[in-house]
């Protein structure tokens, strides 16, 4: 199946499921475990990841289809990406923190954790391996969003619940548990598979 | 070779594009123009152009509040009160702060932004450290190895210390010394000096900036001193004060006496016992024996360690000669300056006649 002839609404539910960015590849686990302590942070950061994926992933097709692709320079998309989504963060930070400061104290707090996020910058690059269209990357870039604030809130969930009824041992508290909860999710997630392939 | 200037080019188009965009978010979303930054109820005020966080925008008013860690939020040490202009405490402030703290408003200086007027409040020696571009005055030779150094504040300027503080002085680049170096010296005049600053300094071989005072520096000359600095002062009681000292220790010693004359303290008694080897280490000891007539608070114990001539003052380790003099301290409040061996063993005398640790202060040499 060419991948390009694949609907974006079905790329957009893929990249939720199947190809969960976080439990799939495992990426932006740094701040997935720090932030996951409470569920509401989580779903404010988990808002944070799908505004700035949904909104890098096109200009980052941009750039690289409109601007590094004509010139041969592919080599230079790490750096590329990174500037993109390191500048747009910035600018959005100082928009939301002008235009709101209760949706500046909910999501924009958590732009400058974003900056350095690695699902961002993974959900760029795998729009290049994978060979999207436009239009399946702004998908694409709204369903790994969407997929990494599904399963930092799913993370949150578990973990308030457990401090309160769960007896862990010393040993496992903190990220150590957090990582043991993350490999049983991910493995519920396997589940998914079969249903559609994106990659 | 084409390549390489081709793919130079378009990232720098592409880095200033985007630095062209965050100016013009700047420019419209982080402008927030002049803001005023009042600090401890109107006793200063600064002017200064909002957007930066508030450690930062007043560090470059020169009120420095303490930071480890640079403004990333992850050591908290940088709290202030903000009365007024803060905003809502954010997420990333709450480890750092107690229950007590949330209600009276402490923050974390580094996560709050200067996007109005503020009102804040620093404790008091947060705002009387400066920085003071000073003119040596006069340098006088107390001993063989101890010198006294009076700095002239410039024009209109006043310091204002407690007695016992300190103060460090720079070093220019002499010699070797390629490098600007500060030390610390206790102060040795009275609070009420404001407009010029005393201090003892004794030579300390090779030390890089005793070397300078004593091979460089002449009266006239400039010299950059920042303070006041240090916990080293007298306290409020009225218990009767034992102070012991060696050396340039007697700076601070003589501050805090001169203070209590000032201040007119005649209700506590204080007796300075100061130790040195031979009569050609002794200094001060006129004005302190001047002091001693004039006020009957006050008694001046010198003692010579190892002087066989003939003279008038106390034999034997300060150690020995204080244990001497008292049979109890349990009432007493001891201030000592000088050596950490002269110390450690001061305080061992000191608790063995009975004196509490708590009511032991001292500025350690080191």
């Amino acid at each position: 199946m060419d991948i390009q002839t694949v609907h974006p609404f079905v790329i957009f539910f893929a990249a939720i499921t199947t190809n969960n960015i976080l439990l799939t590849n495992f990426l932006g686990m740094c701040s997935f475990l720090a932030v996951s302590k409470d569920l509401k942070s989580s779903l404010g950061l988990g808002a944070a990841v799908i505004f700035v994926s949904t909104c890098t992933a096109p200009i980052n097709w941009l750039v690289y289809h409109k601007l590094l692709v004509p010139y041969e320079l592919e080599y230079l998309q790490y750096i590329a990406f990174i500037i993109v989504i390191a500048a747009f963060t910035q600018i959005i930070e100082m928009v939301i923190e002008r235009v709101s400061t209760l949706l500046y104290l909910t999501l924009g707090i958590f732009l400058p954790l974003i900056t350095v996020n690695c699902a961002i910058l993974g959900c760029a690059l795998f729009l290049v391996i994978r060979q999207y269209t436009f239009m399946q990357s702004i998908a694409y870039g709204m369903g790994a969003g969407t997929g990494w604030a599904l399963a930092i809130a799913a993370l949150a969930g578990i973990r308030s619940r457990m401090e309160k009824k769960s007896k862990v041992i010393p040993e496992l508290e903190g990220a150590g548990i957090a990582l043991v909860i993350t490999g049983i999710i991910a493995m519920a997630f396997i589940g998914f598979s079969g249903i559609v392939r994106i990659n | 070779m084409t390549s390489i200037i081709t793919a130079v080019l378009v990232l720098s188009a592409l880095s200033g594009i985007l630095t062209l965009l965050l100016l013009i978010a700047e420019f419209f979303f982080a402008n927030y123009g002049e803001c005023t930054i009042d600090v401890n109820k109107g006793e200063k005020s600064f002017k200064v152009e909002g957007g930066a966080n508030l450690l930062m925008t007043l560090a470059s008013q020169k009120l420095f509040l303490p930071s480890g860690c640079g403004g990333r939020g992850s050591c908290g040490t940088c709290k202030c009160r903000v009365l007024e202009g803060a905003g809502p405490l954010l997420p990333t402030e709450m480890p750092y702060l107690s229950d007590e703290e949330k209600t009276s408003n402490v923050r974390l200086s580094c996560q709050v932004k200067v996007r109005n007027d503020i009102r804040i409040e620093v404790p008091e020696e947060l705002l009387s450290i400066k920085e003071f571009e000073t003119v040596i005055e006069s340098i006088t030779d107390f001993t063989h190895d101890i010198k006294g150094l009076r700095f002239k504040l410039p024009e209109g300027t006043t310091i204002r210390f407690k007695a016992g503080q300190f103060a460090n002085l720079f070093s220019r680049p002499y010699d070797d010394v390629k490098e600007e170096t500060s030390r610390a010296y206790s102060i040795s005049s009275a609070p009420s000096d404001n407009k010029a600053l005393e201090l003892v300094i004794r030579y300390v071989p090779n030390g890089m900036v005793t070397t300078y005072v004593f091979n460089h520096l002449k009266a006239g000359d400039k010299a950059r001193l920042i303070g006041p600095f240090g916990e080293f002062f007298l306290r409020d009681s009225d218990r009767e004060i034992i102070c012991i000292a060696g050396g340039s220790g007697l700076a601070p010693i003589r501050s805090i006496i001169l203070d209590m004359i000032d201040r007119g303290i005649s209700n506590r008694k204080a007796t300075f016992f100061f130790g040195a080897v031979s009569q050609r280490d002794l200094y001060y000891v006129d004005e302190f024996k001047a002091i001693e007539k004039a006020h009957p608070w006050f008694r001046f114990v010198p003692a010579l360690s190892k002087d066989d001539s003939d003279h008038p003052y106390e034999n034997g380790l300060i150690t020995d000669v204080v244990a001497r003099n008292y049979d109890s301290m349990n009432e007493l409040e001891a201030y000592l300056c000088g050596s950490p061996g002269m110390i450690g063993a001061c305080c061992k005398v000191l608790i063995s006649k009975g004196m509490p640790e708590d009511r032991i202060y001292f500025d350690k040499f080191s």
